[in-house]
């Protein structure tokens, strides 16, 4: 069942298309993602974009730089950090919010471990499912009433009933039986004092839309995406890198392969996949092709349950 | 004017009965979009469940609540691609309380799929998802006369449905009706043609798909643009170089998107509701200037004159103005499981525009299986559609739903719950 590469419109297409001519799937999906950043600009009072440094909101930020033109971006970039990141992600994080001008807000995991609002079960454990409680201390510290992420639709089941502007209550739940009803491209963002949007503008995109675009646009991404050597150990199917965090177990052998990461987050829940790809158009060609969900190659925490996402949606995560 | 858009939104409309979610895993199946642990997941509930065959339709099965009823609860988002163009699949299931959730989806597509299971024919539910398929004004559908390996692949059985179809559809006002008969299971005329049918000589679903005109293909319809967001900044301080800026002094432009027509530098466009004119000086985006945009382009447009102008105001072609009015009569849908109190206002957000509404007459309801008048309107209740008469407190500027789809349509929501609870097109009985 592999597909071939020409089997996408316009695969490798680096240009936009001619004013009055053909308007390519990504014209279009990056019109109405720029629309619905302009309505969060326009109606909510104070928005955040989340920045992890990951190619989903690198993607967001272009996005909210062509939604603002010629303005500077008024979003401000908030990343939750579990303080369990690839030290290039972060440095790239801080590099893009002063490049483009961006205020910057990072609330980390350990200051809510510090108050007590967190509590891990062993100090090893994954940390990405406990983001939720720091998210929503930084909603209430700057009283932001939109919070825009990359999430897409194609990502995950949950995911692909949620709505574009996604109304959460003052816990931060989603409730996925009710929604808002959301038609043509009317957006209601209204929410009472303490309630929230998320908003996400690349609800439409796929994981391959996304890399056709960062080709077409150029858009730098943290060198972790790119084919790189890195010891790992392979464990229960998946690749586990070898860092300080996801140190070898007993008896596994430790190899040094040429890999990148597919998605970017918290050390222990990401893992890289074999790949040479060292461009971005290698990489558009490999998603093309590739055989492995997004999250089922790499994500080890939403491998627990067919149900784990929407879970933790309704928790208040992204 | 835009010739080709290589996105295509579509909705397909049908019960679980119909094999929707079958068609649809197929579509996803044989255009190669479903991976290999996706399959291998699907594959591994079908052997759990005693299956010999692998069940696509699981492949569509959303959330925890929808797999313990095996229902679809709500308006599911799919996507796959060609080589000709990308798909987006609004999924809306066919229960009859979910109404809402079907005027949902297709209030954004391009084409409507309505699915017939080819042993039971025509059924009230397919006249109400053609109504409604019509009412948010999809131009064009297919009917998919689906599990036709169940009748033997009979051209006549196929034959009785297309003409029984076509009989109701006639005065529904399509543009065009493309019955093509299928078998979303073994994969006939889906994305392959197959062997087994071989009187059928029209093209597969997706022969259709790749090149059926979107919406905005070729349309004329005159300049609209609501301005989403006024943009006023000191230049010489931003940022990133900015290309087609003078390089000192105030820039004043108007942030949107093109809901209709073209715009070319120096075109006249007239500002509303203040009724001033002006040409525009310049069409910006962050590539750079253009000379022109299309429907469906986010750009920022500046003009020749200073003309106070704000978020919710509205620049047309100077010589075809929509119509400014206080008074709507519209067909809408109720979306909120609590009923309308006629006596209080509601807030109706039209374009970029929000402004209070009261409802001044209930006309009368459609029972969309009949598809007759039901007069005596009290109320309107969860998935009624109904003609109603709003008296606005603000003007807003409108053009009929038919001609277009933005300028044409509002949603209704409820200022004490801040809920979207309504949503309406305006447009001649």
């Amino acid at each position: 069942m592999s597909v071939p590469a020409n089997n996408i419109p316009g695969l490798l297409d680096e240009h936009h298309s001619d004013a009055g001519g053909y308007f390519s799937h990504l014209d279009a999906l990056e019109a109405e993602s720029i629309f619905i950043l302009r309505e969060v600009a326009a109606e909510c009072r104070n928005a955040a974009l989340l920045f992890s440094g990951g190619k989903d909101s690198a993607v967001a930020l272009h996005l909210a730089r062509k939604a603002y033109f010629p303005e500077k971006v008024g979003f401000t970039l908030l990343h939750v950090d579990t303080e369990h990141n690839y030290p290039e992600v972060i440095e790239f994080r801080d590099r893009i919010a002063e490049k483009f001008g961006c205020k910057l807000v990072v609330r980390s995991l350990e200051d809510s471990i510090k108050r007590g609002t967190i509590r891990m079960k062993s100090p090893d454990e994954a940390r990405n499912p406990y983001q939720s409680v720091t998210l929503l201390e930084s909603i209430a510290e700057f009283e932001f009433d939109a919070c825009i992420g990359g999430g897409r639709r194609d990502e995950e089941k949950a995911r692909a009933k949620e709505r574009i502007f996604s109304f959460r209550d003052e816990f931060g739940q989603w409730d996925p039986k009710n929604q808002r009803p959301e038609l043509w491209e009317l957006y209601n963002t209204r929410v009472h004092k303490g309630e929230n949007m998320r908003v996400f503008p690349i609800s439409n995109w796929t994981e391959l839309d996304v890399w056709q675009y960062i080709l077409r646009e150029k858009i730098e991404l943290p060198e972790i995406y790119f084919a790189h050597e890195r010891d790992i150990v392979r464990r229960n199917g998946v690749l586990v890198p070898v860092t300080h965090l996801t140190p070898p177990k007993p008896g596994e052998t430790i190899e040094k392969i040429t890999c990148r990461f597919r998605t970017v987050g918290d050390i222990p829940c990401t893992a890289p996949v074999e790949s040479t790809a060292a461009t971005i158009e290698d990489i558009v060609r490999e998603t093309a092709v590739t055989r492995i969900t997004e999250r089922g190659a790499t994500r080890l925490d939403d491998q627990t349950s067919d149900a784990a996402m929407e879970r933790r949606k309704k928790e208040g995560y992204f | 004017m835009s010739t080709h858009t290589g996105l295509l939104r579509f909705i397909t409309a049908g019960s679980v009965d119909d094999g929707k979610s079958t068609l649809i895993g197929r579509l996803l199946y044989d255009s190669k979009s479903i991976l290999a642990d996706q399959l291998s997941a699907i594959e591994k509930t079908s052997e759990r469940r005693g299956l010999t065959q692998v069940d696509l339709s699981l492949l569509t099965d959303g959330l925890e609540a929808e797999r313990e009823q095996g229902i679809t609860i709500d308006v599911a988002y799919r996507y796959f691609a060609t080589p000709k163009r990308k798909f987006i699949i609004g999924d809306a299931p066919g229960h009859e309380q979910y109404t809402r959730n079907m005027v949902t989806a297709a209030s954004t597509a391009d084409v409507g799929i309505i699915l017939i299971d080819a042993r039971r024919g025509v059924l009230p539910q397919t006249r109400r998802h053609s109504y409604l398929a019509r009412l948010v004004g999809i131009p064009r559908v297919v009917l998919a006369i689906n599990k036709m390996d169940l009748v033997d692949y009979s051209r006549e059985v196929f034959e009785t449905i297309r003409t029984d179809y076509l009989a109701f559809a006639e005065n529904l006002g399509f543009t065009e009706i493309l019955p093509i008969p299928m078998s979303a299971l073994e994969g006939d005329n889906v994305v392959e043609t197959g062997d087994r049918m071989p009187w059928y000589t029209g093209p597969t679903l997706v022969d259709y798909l790749d090149t059926v005109p979107a919406l905005h293909d070729g349309s004329d319809h005159p300049f609209r643009f609501p301005v989403q967001r006024v943009t006023r900044v000191m230049l010489g301080n931003q940022a990133e170089a900015v290309i087609g800026l003078p390089t000192e002094g105030e820039f004043r432009g108007y942030q949107g998107g093109v809901a209709a027509g073209t715009v070319r530098i120096g075109d006249a466009v007239r500002v509303l509701p203040i009724g001033k004119t002006s040409t525009v000086k310049s069409i910006l985006t962050a590539d750079g200037p253009l000379t022109e945009a299309q429907a469906d382009s986010a750009v920022v447009l500046e003009l020749a004159d200073e003309i106070d102008i704000s978020r919710g105001d509205m620049l047309v072609a100077a010589s075809a103005e929509p119509i400014v009015t206080q008074d709507l009569e519209a067909t809408m849908c109720w979306l909120s499981e609590e009923e309308l109190t006629p006596q209080r206002k509601y807030w109706i957000k039209h374009t970029s525009r929000t402004v209070r509404a009261s409802f001044k007459e209930l006309l009368y309801r459609v029972d969309v299986n009949t598809l007759e008048k039901i007069s005596g309107v009290d109320t309107l209740r969860m998935n009624d559609i109904a003609r109603v008469k709003l008296r606005l407190q603000q003007p807003i500027f409108v053009d009929s739903y038919s001609e277009n789809r933005i300028t044409g349509s509002f949603i209704v929501i409820d200022d004490a719950t801040n809920n979207t609870v309504g949503a309406g097109v305006i447009a001649p009985e």
